[in-house]
This record gives C-alpha cells, structure tokens and sequence, in this order.
C-alpha cells in the first residue's frame, strides 16, 4: 500500500498542483477585491512553477516564479496599493456574464472531448527532459538568436512607450 | 487519462478561465490580470508539448512568452494609472469615451 503511494507520488503531487492551480483560476472569477484577485493569481502560478518543477523543466520553474510571481505580480500590487482600490459597491460582473458564461461551458465541452479522445504518441515521456538549461541555452543562443535578439528588440520598445505614456500624462498635467 | 492529457486539459481550462474573466470582470486591473492567466494557460500547454517532442523549441517559446508578458504589464499598468487618475474609478464602462 506504502510502497504504491509512494511510487505515485510524483502523479499524486502533479494533482494536487493541477488542482490548486484550477481553484486558484477559479476564486480570480468570484472574489470582488483586486488584492484578493491578485493573490489568487499568484497561488495559480506558485502552483504552475510546482507543476514545472515536478515535470523536470526546472529553469522554467525558476522563471516563473522569478519573472512572472517576482515582477509582474509584485508590480501589479503595487500599482493595486498605489490606487487604493475597493469595490464596495456597484456590480462585479458586465452585462456579458450570461454571453460569456454560456462561452466557458462551450469551451469546457471542447476540453472534455479533445481530452478524451487518444492524443499522438509521444516521442518523448513526459516528466523526462531531455534538455536542460544548457541544451536550452544552446538551442535559444544558436538555432533561435533572431528570437533573441527581437525579444531586446521589444523590451526596448516597450521602456520607450511607458515613458511616452508617463511624458504625455505631465504634459496634460501642466497644459 | 494519461498525464498529458491532464496538463493539456489544465492548460484549456487556464486559458478558458481567464478567457471568461476578461469577458465578465469589470475591473481593469482583474481583466489584466485574466490575461496573465491566460498566458499562463499557454504556457503550460507549450511546456507539455515540449515534453511530447522531446525538443527545446518549446521552451524557447515560453520564455519569449514571459517576455511579452513583462513588456505588455510594462505598457497596461501607465496607461491604467493614467486612466484611473483622469476617470476616478477602475471600473470599465467610465472608458466608453475612448477613442482609437
């Protein structure tokens, strides 16, 4: 019995993060408070970065908890303390939440089929990487530079439309 | 069900979550952060697709993921700021006004 357990342990801890992540997904729908939403959030990806980790893709662990829990999600809350949100009143949900409702058991439908039908054999196992983060290093540095070398190529944009964004609003302020 | 079909279906069920947050939700920083969860969502499929193919290419995707993750966050929070600053409130039908 132990030694069952134990054998599927790995399987039994991939889902428990299945399961937390899909809760956590889920709480970020009904709970009214941005803080709130934001801390669902960031369960969800801590338990992806679990998921990555129990799959043997650990630099992809690494950055998401790094890029996606470390600066996305601190940055979101602090723009969320900065602004003192608080829904007290009013509706939490559009007028598409019947639209919309009706598209997620849609699309909830398309998961259950595309799931139980047999997916191709895999060539690889999964839980068994054949790449680490040197052969990622390799493949990213040699086959994928042009991708490299755009993703500093949007960066920069990126830092350029934020100040874009913060002149034009000094500029309103002042004129 | 085998464990790609698990994580496939985690994967559709992150996206479609998210998918519906951003329809429903009227607060724009919970509809940002619905987008996120559907990158998420992506990015998990792309890891287990990787893992089928035994290949890297995968994972080079996801990594360019993050990074549009972090520029696309970089540009929505000003302009939500800006927003929330000219309008009082975060909540999606005071932008009705806003023009291309």
């Amino acid at each position: 019995m132990i030694e069952t357990l134990l054998a599927n342990v790995d399987t039994l801890l991939l889902l428990f993060c299945a399961f937390g992540a899909l809760g956590g997904a889920a709480l970020m729908l009904v709970l009214r408070q941005p803080m709130r939403v934001a801390m669902a959030l960031i369960t969800t990806m801590v338990f992806l970065g679990a998921i990555y980790g129990l799959l043997g893709v650990h630099f992809i662990a690494a950055f998401q908890v790094l890029i996606y829990v470390g600066a996305v999600m601190v940055f979101m809350v602090y723009v969320i303390m900065l602004l003192e949100v608080r829904e007290t009143a009013g509706r939490r949900y559009s007028g598409l939440l019947i639209p919309g409702a009706a598209g997620f058991l849609a699309l909830l439908g398309a998961i259950v089929i595309s799931v139980w039908r047999p997916l191709p054999s895999p060539i690889g196992e999964i839980g068994d990487t054949s790449y680490g983060i040197a052969g990622f290093s390799v493949a990213f540095l040699g086959e994928y530079w042009l991708l490299f070398e755009l993703t500093s190529v949007l960066l920069v944009a990126a830092v350029v439309a934020a100040l874009a964004v913060i002149r034009v609003s000094r500029g309103s302020r002042h004129g | 069900m085998d464990r790609t079909q698990l994580l496939i279906g985690v994967a559709v069920a992150l996206f479609s979550l998210g998918l519906v947050g951003v329809v429903v939700r009227r607060n724009v920083l919970v509809m940002l952060m619905c987008m996120e969860l559907m990158l998420n969502g992506v990015n998990l499929s792309l890891v287990t697709f990787a893992q089928q193919t035994a290949t890297a290419a995968g994972a080079v995707l996801v990594f360019l993921v993050f990074v549009v993750a972090t520029a696309e966050i970089a540009i929505a929070i000003p302009i939500v700021l800006l927003l929330a600053r000219r309008k009082r409130t975060l909540d999606i039908d005071a932008y009705v006004d806003l023009k291309g």
